[in-house]
């Protein structure tokens, strides 16, 4: 055994293509477990797109580099070559920006099964959930925690949720999954500002010292209680700048016109790809 | 869920995609696959003439009567042609034995059940399943019941719960009245055939006003390789009664082929409620055609759950025929094909009183190149006025190799009518997978969990047990289904 390593997500010069139109132009990105980063940038800039290649969605084409863990023991975990599943069961976590409705599927039931694949991650189909009796105590904690009518549980997955229910129960799958990274894809839109209070607090509380974030945000607010090490801009499929929270702070309240101003490339691109996108719609 | 199509009020049928058929495929549903040795005591001959037909009714030592009308019944089913339509009936009928009686009389307790016949409910869980929850069980091995029991409180009441050979013997009259009368034995091929050689099934009389709170219940299985079933049971709930009777069945499962062909005779009278609750779990070498038909009359409301697991051909569509003024009829069907299984299976509402109303629910998955077809009539009587009707049809198909079909017919000869249909194909969506994929769950088990979920509404009408057998079941269907 080597010395103790952080453990970290490495990206490097990831492309990413959707339908054979290539999104993500070579991004690259570390974030140490522990660590808070936000991720900003205009509409279309491939901010999403990096949360799905992460994740592993089969319409999302990794055409070249890479996305790896490294481990304590400082071994390096190929992301690429797993399934979503078991890039969840390693420990990686997506809040979708719009999550999908199960109709007909409890999100206790739902949320019992994901756990016990994340917990145990050599669990098979038909193996044992973890105890139920354990399983809902721990939920109905978390539940209250976030402020959730215990109803919910019994609810259909996403399936009828207002906007704020659809972002309050992806918090509640970070809290229960309690992953080591996580990419939180504006988790605040829909919701109203004491809503976005309560999400970054809970973050925060979820998040603590174990879990590496990336927070993608439009706002400050989200990050009020989750002060980022380090802010990022996406234009055109690639980070182009990286600064601290105050970056976070200028973008919010100037916009991106410094940004595209300063990065001609990246900002033709954007324009590119708007055009790309609006032609094949 | 992806619905690639959605239409209303359609009269064409909407054709499948993907392949048709194929082979079947054996193993799948391990869980019930294993018999008991079992000494029949009588196996009649192979085959089917006017000397097994006497010869099944000697054995029961019926009267001239029901003799007559089997022996009549032979006429017809030999007179009348195979169903042209549904799926293909390859069944020899000189293959088959058409009566088996495993045990000599009919045990009066569990005790009395003979040990083989007890190991094989054992493995099936039956007798956990009547402590906790079941008040009555009927429960068919073979072409006969073999143990029954009913609650004293029951009998108190009036309430007869017996098996159809006993009721022959025991309540000849009251029997008789209602016998091969919603469904005679000209009907259909497979309703005459079973009319000559039916052996077994439930009888139920529920008076006038008397209600049944708790689930009466039969179960049963088909042990005897070449062997038919031919069930038979008659429910008859008088005025203002109400009962819930759930049929249960999974089968062993053979190289062979093998025929189960039910009747299921229903009447509802004034202000009676009945549900009749199925859900069948067939081997997949089975042919299961089936005849169920109830009358409802004024006020009453008729029932039908019905799922359909297995089986090489199931040919079943739960009829209510609504004869007076108010007479409801709900039909929910749940069908899941995989390979080399075809569920032909629907309902069929007829509107025969004005003010009558009636639903169809019906959900089918299809996998594996498993096929799976709604067919379902609505039909609107002369006179009918004020009648109403909706149909919803729900089929998703789970890969390419698998199909679904909907035939929808709907006959209306009254103008004054609200008939609706609906009915929507869907894929399994990728980005539902993805979703919950992306928090651990394996594809098969995301795949589960949305089949699961897409049947739901129809599985929490079940009773509980049942309820969690039908989700098991599922969850054995869809195992190894991805990849």
């Amino acid at each position: 055994m080597t010395s103790q390593h952080p453990e970290k997500l490495i990206i490097q010069d990831l492309h990413v293509a959707v339908e054979e139109r290539e999104i993500l132009k070579g991004v690259n990105l570390e974030i140490g477990r522990g660590e808070v980063h936000a991720l900003m940038g205009p509409n279309g800039s491939g901010k999403s797109t990096l949360g799905y290649a992460i994740m592993g969605h089969p319409s999302y084409e990794v055409t070249s580099g890479s996305i790896e863990i490294v481990e304590a023991d400082g071994n390096r975990r190929d992301i690429l070559a797993m399934e979503p599943d078991e890039r969840a069961r390693a420990g990686l976590f997506l809040a979708f920006q719009r999550p999908m409705a199960i109709p007909g599927v409890r999100v206790a039931d739902f949320l019992r099964h994901a756990v016990s694949n994340v917990r145990n991650p050599e669990r098979k189909e038909g193996q044992e959930l973890v105890p139920m009796k354990e399983f809902r105590g721990e939920l109905k904690a978390k539940m209250a925690e976030l402020q959730m009518d215990t109803d919910f549980a019994r609810r259909y997955v996403n399936d009828g949720f207002s906007g704020g229910e659809m972002k309050r129960a992806e918090i509640l799958q970070l809290a229960m999954l309690a992953p080591r990274f996580a990419v939180l894809d504006e988790t605040d839109s829909g919701l109203d500002a004491d809503a976005v209070r309560l999400a970054s607090e809970s973050i925060a509380r979820i998040g603590g010292a174990d879990m590496g974030i990336l927070i993608i945000t439009h706002h400050e607010q989200l990050l009020e209680h989750n002060i980022p090490l380090k802010t990022h801009v996406m234009l055109g499929g690639r980070i182009v700048e990286s600064g601290g929270p105050e970056l976070a702070a200028e973008l919010h309240k100037r916009g991106y016109e410094r940004i595209r101003a300063s990065y001609p490339e990246a900002a033709a691109a954007e324009e590119a790809m708007a055009a790309e996108a609006a032609a094949t719609a | 869920m992806a619905t690639d199509t959605h239409e209303t009020s359609t009269l064409a049928a909407v054709p499948g995609n993907g392949a048709g058929v194929s082979k079947p495929v054996f193993g799948e549903i391990n869980k019930y696959d294993f018999r008991t040795e079992s000494p029949a005591i009588f196996k009649a001959r192979r085959g089917l003439s006017r000397d097994i037909v006497n010869q099944i009714s000697e054995m029961k030592k019926e009267p001239a009567w029901m003799r007559d009308f089997r022996l009549k019944s032979l006429e017809i089913f030999e007179s009348k042609p195979m169903p042209h339509w549904g799926g293909r009936i390859g069944v020899n009928f000189e293959d088959i034995y058409y009566y088996l009686k495993p045990t000599e009389q009919q045990g009066k307790t569990w005790d009395d059940v003979p040990d083989e016949i007890k190991k094989t409910f054992d493995r099936l869980g039956i007798p956990e399943a009547e402590r906790k929850f079941l008040a009555g069980v009927k429960a068919q091995f073979e072409s006969e019941v073999v143990y029954g029991s009913l609650q004293e409180d029951l009998a108190k009441k009036g309430v007869i719960f017996t098996d159809t050979d006993t009721a022959v013997r025991e309540h000849p009259d009251l029997l008789r009245e209602y016998f091969g009368k919603i469904i005679p034995p000209s009907d259909n091929k497979f309703a005459a055939l079973n009319s000559a050689v039916w052996s077994g099934g439930s009888f139920i009389y529920v008076p006038k006003g008397v209600s049944i709170e708790f689930p009466l219940q039969a179960y049963f299985r088909i042990n005897a390789e070449n062997m038919g079933q031919f069930e038979r049971t008659l429910i008859v709930v008088d005025e203002g009664a109400h009962v819930h009777y759930v049929e249960g069945c999974t089968a062993p499962m053979y190289s062979t082929e093998s025929l189960h062909s039910a009747v299921v005779e229903i009447v509802v009278k004034k202000h009676g409620r009945c549900r009749y609750t199925t859900i069948q779990n067939w081997a997949n070498n089975i042919y299961n055609l089936v005849t169920k038909r109830a009358m409802a009359y004024e006020g009453a409301l008729m029932e039908w759950i019905d799922g359909n697991l297995g089986s090489q051909l199931t040919m079943k569509y739960p009829a209510v025929y609504m004869m007076e003024p108010g007479a409801r009829g709900e039909i929910l069907s749940i069908a899941f094909a995989s390979a080399g299984q075809h569920q032909d299976a629907g309902a069929k509402l007829v509107h025969a009183a004005p003010h009558t109303s009636g639903r169809i629910v019906s959900k089918s998955i299809s996998k594996n190149g498993g096929r799976s077809s709604y067919r379902g009539l609505v039909k609107v009587e002369p006179g009918a006025r004020k009648s109403k009707s909706s149909v919803v049809c729900d089929a998703l198909i789970l890969d390419d190799k698998s199909r679904s079909d909907t035939y929808p017919y709907i006959e209306i000869e009254e103008q004054d009518v609200s008939i609706g249909h609906e009915a929507s194909v869907s894929k399994i969506g990728e980005e539902q997978l993805f979703y919950l994929t992306s928090r651990g769950l394996s594809e098969a088990e995301a795949s589960a969990m949305i089949v699961g979920g897409f049947i739901e509404p129809l599985v929490k009408e079940l009773p509980m047990e049942y309820a969690v057998e039908m989700n098991k079941l599922i969850e054995l269907q869809m195992e190894g289904s991805v990849g």
